[in-house]
């Protein structure tokens, strides 16, 4: 398809976050040349990588130090879209500042955000994008209407990066959002994290996650250990983060991350559409809980009927045996 | 000080959810009800007005003005209601919504916006910051704490990896995630004073707004099912055959 479709790009620490690489392939699937916006010395020193995955132009924004950057992201790409011509489509991830920046961007540019896409494609001269619905048991495609950008909110995990065959060495361009931009009215004071040691939960080739069966808050500690036991990172259903027993950082599902773990442990969860649409694309599954009817055993590869609060000392134990 | 707090009334989620055949929307019908994340934000706002002396208003866009999700953020506590109702609106998309719903804030004369980080319907999770955007407020999504104080509103916002504290003068937009705070039940004496309490009923044209929505459903289909596998029942030795799957896929 003609036309650039441009990527908003997150840093994590020194680098870039892993979605970055999964927006560069999923916006070559939709046409090029493709361009990414960022903010950060981390952004920019990712020039080589990002071209190494098919990107043409660097639009770095100034001045997002200290401000939250999705609004002011959103404000730079209207500035270089007056310097570098309209995309056809503008990806970000489903993520607290992707969706930020997606938003903005909506009301600036006047067009729709299609959220929480797992796959995107061209249909003729319109862009597609789908997303599953009702706990992943339906895929809605949705388009935007002639003559609008394509705002598309993409979750993670659901492209592969891909490298190019030749690496580019992109054209960097600095802009910086308009001064009245309200994102500048708003100050970031301080930033902390909560990870556990361990294993990323999104990275982690084991996951075990505990919701409500656990019963109590206490009970928590034997998802850690398990976790621990099995080179894994734990996490959470929404439920028990809702209800304080762990940092949202635990999080997986809709809100939370979006797991692919060579085998996720569900202990005590139903599974919650919300929940599912999180980890359904774990490669096995094993569930505990004491619903025979609950959700999650229609999609677990081994389902055990039973009281998580019993069941889950004698695995620890089991799996100390073997040792 | 007026706080608004955006409300959004949708189907009882214990309810199994549809899809219309024909328009290939989300079937709303049948009894509606406050949607569980708004109960938080209103909890929120009210916690802020109680401590500032001021007032929290409800705004909500609905069909067939729906008023009974309302009238539960009115019974815990808020004064009064705006509720947007349009044929016109079936369909709309976030930013339509965000339009109206800045069109009904600008009309309270509120300095401060209080939402869900999304819906447990939809899911969007844009228009909360597509309101600010429209108002020009700054948005302050994400909150997991909130605490306005001498015209300065000071949030944790929930990151990838943790939070950050971020703050803003007034007037300004926040998102608040569930478990943010604890909703209160309405108090008998509560529910009594919320059938008193004025709700505004409001259409497109009192707003001035033109229904227009820029994105369509082309399609749905279902998933490729992910086969269920083998479910039993514990005899007491579950985790027997929890560890054989596990060294079976080569885990331990």
């Amino acid at each position: 398809m003609a036309g650039s479709v441009w990527i908003i790009c997150e840093t994590q620490g020194e680098s870039l976050a892993p979605l970055a690489l999964e927006l560069a392939a999923a916006a070559r699937r939709i046409g090029g040349p493709v361009v990414a916006v960022g903010c950060g010395g981390a952004f920019s020193r990712a020039a080589a990588e990002l071209g190494a995955h098919g990107v043409a132009t660097l639009v770095e924004v100034g001045g997002c130090e200290g401000h939250l950057q999705g609004g002011l992201i959103a404000a730079a790409v209207v500035e270089a879209i007056s310097q570098l011509g309209t995309p056809v489509a503008i990806l970000a991830g489903q993520t607290y500042t992707g969706r930020d920046a997606l938003a903005h961007l909506s009301v600036l540019l006047s067009a729709p955000v299609l959220g929480s896409a797992v796959n995107v494609s061209v249909d003729g001269d319109t862009v597609v994008a789908e997303n599953v619905i009702f706990g992943g048991e339906r895929v809605v495609s949705s388009a935007v209407e002639a003559g609008k950008v394509a705002l598309i909110g993409v979750r993670a995990k659901s492209f592969s990066p891909d490298p190019v065959a030749e690496p580019i060495s992109p054209a960097v361009v600095t802009v910086t959002a308009s001064p009245d931009a309200p994102a500048y009215r708003s100050r970031v004071v301080s930033s902390r994290s909560e990870e556990h040691a361990g294993p990323k939960l999104d990275e982690a080739a084991v996951v075990v996650a505990g919701g409500r069966g656990l019963g109590a808050q206490e009970n928590y500690a034997a998802v850690e250990e398990l976790s621990g036991l099995l080179g894994g990172a734990p996490g959470a259903s929404r439920a028990i983060v809702d209800a304080g027993w762990v940092p949202y950082a635990y999080q997986v599902g809709q809100t939370g991350k979006t797991v692919k773990p060579d085998v996720y442990i569900a202990i005590g969860i139903s599974g919650a559409t919300q929940h599912m649409v999180g980890m359904k694309g774990s490669k096995a599954i094993i569930a505990i809980n004491k619903d025979p009817e609950a959700p999650i055993f229609r999609i677990a590869d081994l389902g055990v009927v039973g009281d998580a609060q019993k069941i889950l000392p004698r695995l620890i134990e089991a799996i100390k045996r073997r040792r | 000080m007026k706080i608004v707090a955006l409300v959004k009334q949708i189907p009882d989620q214990a309810a199994p959810q549809a899809l219309d055949p024909d328009s290939l929307r989300l079937v709303r019908a049948g009894k509606m009800i406050i949607d569980d994340s708004d109960s938080y934000g209103v909890e929120a706002s009210l916690q802020v007005a109680e401590k500032l002396a001021a007032e929290v208003s409800v705004v909500s866009m609905a069909p067939n003005q729906e008023t009974a999700g309302v009238r539960t953020a009115l019974a815990m506590g808020a004064a009064s209601a705006i509720v947007v109702s349009d044929d016109q609106l079936a369909g709309a998309d976030a930013l339509l919504t965000a339009r109206v719903l800045a069109a009904a804030v600008v009309r309270t004369g509120a300095e401060l916006v209080v939402a869900a980080t999304e819906s447990t319907d939809g899911y969007t999770g844009t228009v909360p910051a597509q309101v600010a955007a429209l108002l020009g407020w700054p948005a302050l999504t994400f909150a997991k704490e909130m605490q306005v104080d001498g015209g300065t509103v000071r949030i944790k916002r929930q990151t990838e990896d943790g939070f950050e504290e971020v703050e803003a003068e007034l007037p300004a937009v926040v998102s608040v995630t569930a478990g943010s705070v604890v909703p209160r039940y309405p108090s008998f004496k509560g529910i009594m004073g919320a059938k008193n309490k004025p709700v505004e009923l409001l259409t497109l044209g009192d707003l001035g707004i033109a229904a227009e929505v820029g994105e369509r459903v082309t399609g749905v289909r279902d998933a490729e099912a992910r086969a269920a596998g083998e479910v039993f029942e514990d005899d007491g030795s579950a985790e027997e055959r929890i560890v054989a799957f596990l060294e079976g896929i080569k885990v331990l």
